[in-house]
């Protein structure tokens, strides 16, 4: 199920404007890796480069290599659409489709790949919902709109909505970022569970939230405004927050920074 | 030196008390009541002939008793946003008045010839002074009309829209959105002659309705690409995200998530140029050359239409021709109307939903 990313000099542009510079690293299968850093420090620009979706920007270009176990995503001829298939994505607010009810919503990427057969559609479904430990606060009301559910419940119906196309790999760009404790505490708990089946990348600014749920940290940081991001270091994340091998990572971590 | 600065009293902002004095609830409409009589009073003292002049003389009354008064009683700020509210009020009423004064003349004038009669039957044989009559032609023609040039129009518009909000980048799509503009412009009259040199003259074809809905489309088309562009910009970025995240390729995204969420604002564009179409006459007049009788077929031979049945029977200038005219406008605005609340209808039936 989980593939390993291995990423090795990746830069990624907007127009001229190098956002990150020259990134390597490699992310292990079903494990959370969490990346940390400043605001603009290119943490999501990275996260994006991952399923090939930096170049829906208008002027994104990426330059360098991310394999997936051994496959190339900047490859020759790679289909940034299977790319897509493979690599799911969670967005930092919630975006559930608003002409669709909640089961249209999980089966949307199913339906709209044309993948599915319709009477297995529903197993889907409530495979994913219970996955994404949304079916019981749902199952009574999926033909209702998505957009009817609470920020929390929308967020994890997105979760749902992304492992319902069975990705390798699943991205989290800030997904807890517009959500209330407790409905973040649920989203940790899914993650957790998660990791057992796919390979999950997160970005957070929140670093208790990046110590409860990754198993390796990678901290971001720019040398100043307008300079592109880099990585500083990637390591276990009790290391990063215990004992981190760089000064810098310590100043953000302990609040020093600046 | 240094210490003239702190000699200085400090006016404070903040005021001595929280309280003030108010005019009462009802002053606005009393103001507004008082201002009418004081209206039609100095306009019969003055004996002005013209209901305009005492309008607007019990227009300008009102903003200026409302600001006297307001300022009396109350503060220079409260004044001021009263009188902004009062002009309001008063465009509001400048706006409104004329489209009731049209309605209102068009069914009082309308309804009397208006009946089942009327809307079943053609001016076959009906000399254009005497009774009798109907509209049925006209109001076909009208239909298959402007239903050919919707045909035309709406998908190259849609086509286009999207087009340029989700592919177009450049300078094609710079001059395309410049040419749209242009297009905007071009009167009815000339789109009406345009098709009048290619399909006509130079292809030989005769005047048909399908002719006047050509020139009808180059009308609708660049209406139809604003409002569908300016819908489609508003459909957040994010759900295109989400879809091609999910692996949804382009053209599926924009079929299915884009264009269905943005589906009510577009039909309402839609029916809005065809509002705007609907009441054309010159190209009519140039292209389909209007007929007494009943023509089912768009594609041969000279057919009628509302707007122009409505000036044919003006210009007989009979009593009986007048009413038919009224008869047909009123159809007109009817059949207008029914459109919009039909595309009403299907922008509140479509719209993202947001119940539990």
């Amino acid at each position: 199920m989980a593939k390993r990313i291995d990423v090795s000099g990746l830069s990624a542009f907007y127009g001229n404007h190098k956002a990150i510079d020259d990134i390597s690293m490699t992310i292990e299968p079903r494990s959370v890796t969490a990346f940390i850093g400043p605001s603009g420090c290119g943490k999501s620009t990275f996260l994006r480069t991952l399923n090939r979706m930096h170049e829906v920007t208008p002027g994104g270009r990426v330059e360098g290599k991310v394999l997936l176990d051994d496959e190339n995503l900047y490859g020759a001829n790679v289909d940034p659409v299977a790319v897509r298939r493979t690599v799911g994505m969670v967005f930092q607010r919630p975006n559930p489709f608003p002409t669709m009810s909640i089961f249209d919503n999980v089966a949307a990427g199913l339906r709209l790949n044309g993948t599915v057969k319709k009477s297995e559609l529903g197993d889907v479904v409530e495979r994913s919902l219970k996955g994404a430990n949304l079916w019981n606060e749902v199952k009574d009301r999926l033909n209702k709109p998505g957009s009817g559910l609470s920020g929390g419940q929308q967020q994890r119906l997105c979760i749902a909505r992304a492992i319902a196309v069975e990705p390798q790999v699943l991205l989290m760009d800030e997904p807890c970022s517009a959500l209330d404790p407790i409905s973040t505490l649920a989203i940790e708990d899914l993650i957790g569970e998660l990791k057992e089946r796919f390979t999950i990348v997160i970005v957070t600014h929140n670093m208790q939230q990046a110590a409860r749920v990754s198993d390796r940290t990678a901290f971001f940081n720019l040398a100043a405004v307008g300079q592109p991001g880099k990585l500083i270091e990637i390591d276990e994340t009790e290391r990063i927050f215990s004992n981190p091998s760089v000064q810098a990572t310590e100043d953000y971590i302990s609040g020093r920074f600046g | 030196m240094s210490h003239v600065i702190q000699d200085r009293p400090v006016r404070s902002a903040t005021p001595a008390t929280l309280t003030r004095g108010g005019l009462p609830r009802w002053a606005p409409a009393g103001i507004a009541a008082l201002s009418a009589a004081l209206g039609c009073g100095i306009g019969l003292a003055a004996d002005l002939h013209s209901k305009v002049q005492w309008g607007l003389l019990a227009a300008i009354l009102f903003v200026l008793i409302t600001y006297t008064a307001s300022s009396v009683v109350e503060n220079r700020r409260q004044a001021k946003d009263r009188v902004a509210t009062s002009m309001v009020w008063v465009c509001f009423v400048l706006a409104v008045v004329p489209l009731l004064s049209l309605i209102w003349t068009t069914v009082s004038r309308g309804l009397k010839v208006l009946d089942a009669y009327f809307l079943t039957h053609s001016m076959k044989g009906v000399v254009g002074f005497q009774p009798g009559g109907g509209v049925y032609h006209a109001l076909l023609g009208t239909i298959e009309q402007v239903l050919l040039a919707t045909l035309i129009a709406a998908p190259i518009g849609l086509l286009t829209a999207v087009y340029l909000v989700e592919y177009g980048r450049g300078s094609l799509a710079k001059a395309v959105t410049f040419f749209v503009d242009v297009m905007t412009g071009i009167p009815s009259i000339v789109a009406g002659l345009f098709i009048l040199t290619t399909w006509n003259l130079m292809l030989g074809f005769g005047p048909s309705g399908f002719a006047g809905s050509m020139a009808l489309a180059i009308l609708m088309m660049p209406v139809v690409v604003r409002s569908t562009e300016e819908m489609l910009k508003l459909v957040p970025n994010e759900l295109r995200e989400a879809s091609l995240a999910l692996g949804v390729p382009k053209w599926r995204t924009i079929l299915k998530v884009v264009l269905p969420t943005a589906i009510g604002g577009i039909a309402t564009g839609v029916m809005l140029a065809v509002a705007r179409i609907t009441g054309e006459t010159a190209p009519i007049m140039l292209l389909v050359f209007g007929s007494q009788l009943i023509n089912n077929n768009p594609f041969e031979g000279a057919q009628s239409s509302l707007p122009l049945y409505i000036w044919e029977q003006y210009k007989v200038g009979s009593a009986d021709s007048y009413d038919r005219a009224w008869a047909a406008a009123l159809v007109l605005i009817a059949f207008v109307m029914i459109l919009n609340l039909v595309a009403r209808g299907i922008a509140r039936w479509k719209a993202p939903k947001t119940g539990r």
